[in-house]
């Protein structure tokens, strides 16, 4: 039969699509073997980039989205969800991630900013976009530009999940905040966070944010992420914590389980026994500014 | 009536489930000492009149229903089972992908993701037999589509592509997520065919 009026590209499709990753590990990748190594291990989707975030502290200089043939590549070797990393602003390289297949674009400050003024206009693309937040202002004002997901912007690259918590820890308390608010301190408080009236107001009814917001930036172990998940996330995204660990088969393995399980410590402390050792961690503290992610796009 | 429905809480849309089936049995009038809960292991399933297979990723999915002890449970249990997308993908005896470990309960081909990725996803109101009301807004992500019903496979649904919506007894399978768009007819005709 023939169908009139098919829509693609609608917000409810976008929204959707994010909710089916829920309870859900999306891992960095830079390559097939380690997406194949991802999809065995159970991760939902893979998020394929140039090089992993530590990689990218080690390194320096700017780094960008992923060679479309490694995108192509990742692509053809799984059946799970492809995400693709963006610079923030960067729509030439949203366009091409869309074009590629892509899934899910991140628009990462990851990445080095392409655009210090503006985000992406998120509403013109078919495909959904993830972007991170360290507070409920931020959270809302993505959403505002079409962001069908969120994410803690936490300090990747780092395998220090001391940001992460500290962004999940502002956006829920923000969200238990504005719920004891009447209407006319709503809006004085969106105006305060530069967010609109109405998300926040949405936020209060709803108890959480309008879409799903998962945790990233720092999480290295099965605890990590199962930590994230009582403070109330969605679901996680290990960058560097997965490949850059001794065992990477097994500690993906271990941390799916550890978000399948997250209030089960029994669970948690089985899957954490005999792991190797976890990525090398960085204390955020010895950071300089020029080296701090999170500040990148406000 | 009191009603225990059991929405499998491993990965995917579980919230979303669980206030649907909410929903529809409000409408069915019986939401007075009923109960939508999670199911993560299998005794959650003691008492269910139903299981909810939600929509998420099936190689996840399938692979947390064999590590936490529930493919037999699934298998036997002797409740109605409404399953979305990837919960489609599970019930079915025949899926082109050996990353997928399905539970085989309804004699069908399931092929995954056969619309596209996710820019092919989409909207559209498709006629559904067994309904009243007109057509159904049924909303596709990277869904799949049954290339084959075997016996007892009643469809409900078909596109160019394949078949969309199955049936079978207690079963009912569908390609896209009711879940999300807010109408509740084909969890009510699933509450109807359970005697609900």
């Amino acid at each position: 039969m023939k169908l009139e009026e098919l829509r693609f590209g609608t917000e409810l499709l976008k929204r959707g699509f994010a909710s089916m990753q829920k309870g859900g590990v999306i891992m960095d990748v830079v390559n097939a073997e380690q997406a194949k190594i991802a999809e065995t291990a159970g991760a939902v989707a893979v998020m394929s980039l140039e090089r992993v975030p530590s990689d990218i502290r080690k390194q320096g200089g700017v780094a960008r989205m992923a060679d479309p043939e490694k995108v192509r590549e990742i692509i053809d070797a799984v059946s799970i969800p492809v995400m693709g990393k963006v610079r923030i602003g960067h729509f030439v390289e949203a366009q091409v991630l869309e074009v590629l297949g892509v899934d899910m674009i991140d628009e990462s400050e990851v990445l080095t900013p392409a655009d210090e003024e503006y985000h992406i206009d998120k509403k013109q693309f078919k495909i959904p976009f993830v972007c991170g937040a360290r507070n409920l202002g931020e959270a809302l004002r993505r959403i505002n530009e079409g962001a069908a997901m969120i994410r803690t912007k936490g300090e990747a690259g780092t395998g220090n999940v001391v940001e992460a918590v500290r962004h999940m820890r502002a956006i829920m308390g923000e969200i238990r905040k504005v719920q004891g608010m009447d209407e006319q301190e709503r809006i004085s408080y969106a105006r305060s966070i530069e967010a609109p009236a109405e998300l926040v107001i949405e936020c209060a009814r709803r108890g959480r944010l309008p879409v799903v917001n998962f945790s990233a930036g720092g999480i290295a172990t099965p605890s990590d992420a199962a930590m994230m998940m009582q403070l109330g996330a969605d679901g996680v995204f290990v960058g560097s914590g997965i490949f850059k660990s001794s065992n990477p088969e097994k500690m993906a393995k271990a941390i799916v389980e550890a978000v399948n399980h997250f209030n089960d410590a029994k669970v948690i402390a089985q899957v954490s026994t005999g792991l190797g050792d976890a990525m090398p961690g960085l204390d955020v503290h010895t950071l300089r500014a020029d080296e701090v992610l999170q500040t990148r796009g406000r | 009536m009191d009603v225990k429905i059991g929405v499998l809480a491993l990965q995917g849309d579980v919230s979303e489930h669980i206030d649907a089936f909410a929903a529809a049995l409000a409408a069915c009038g019986c939401e007075k000492g009923s109960s939508v809960v999670e199911i993560r292991s299998p005794g959650d399933l003691d008492g269910c009149a139903a299981l909810a297979l939600p929509g998420g990723e099936s190689t996840t999915i399938s692979r947390l229903i064999d590590k936490n002890g529930l493919y037999e449970p699934i298998r036997t249990f002797k409740g109605g089972i409404f399953a979305t997308c990837a919960g489609m993908v599970l019930m079915a005896t025949h899926v082109a992908d050996p990353r997928v470990h399905s539970l085989g309960l309804m004699d069908m081909t399931v092929d995954r993701n056969a619309f596209g990725r996710q820019k092919e996803s989409f909207e559209a109101d498709i006629p559904v037999t067994g309904i009243d009301g007109g057509p159904f807004h049924a909303i596709f992500i990277r869904a799949p589509v049954v290339t084959a019903a075997g016996t007892g496979v009643r469809v409900l649904a078909k596109l160019d592509q394949g078949v969309v919506a199955t049936e079978r007894g207690r079963y009912m399978a569908l390609a896209f997520h009711p879940e999300l768009g807010g109408d509740f007819r084909l969890h009510e005709r699933f509450l109807k065919n359970l005697g609900i």
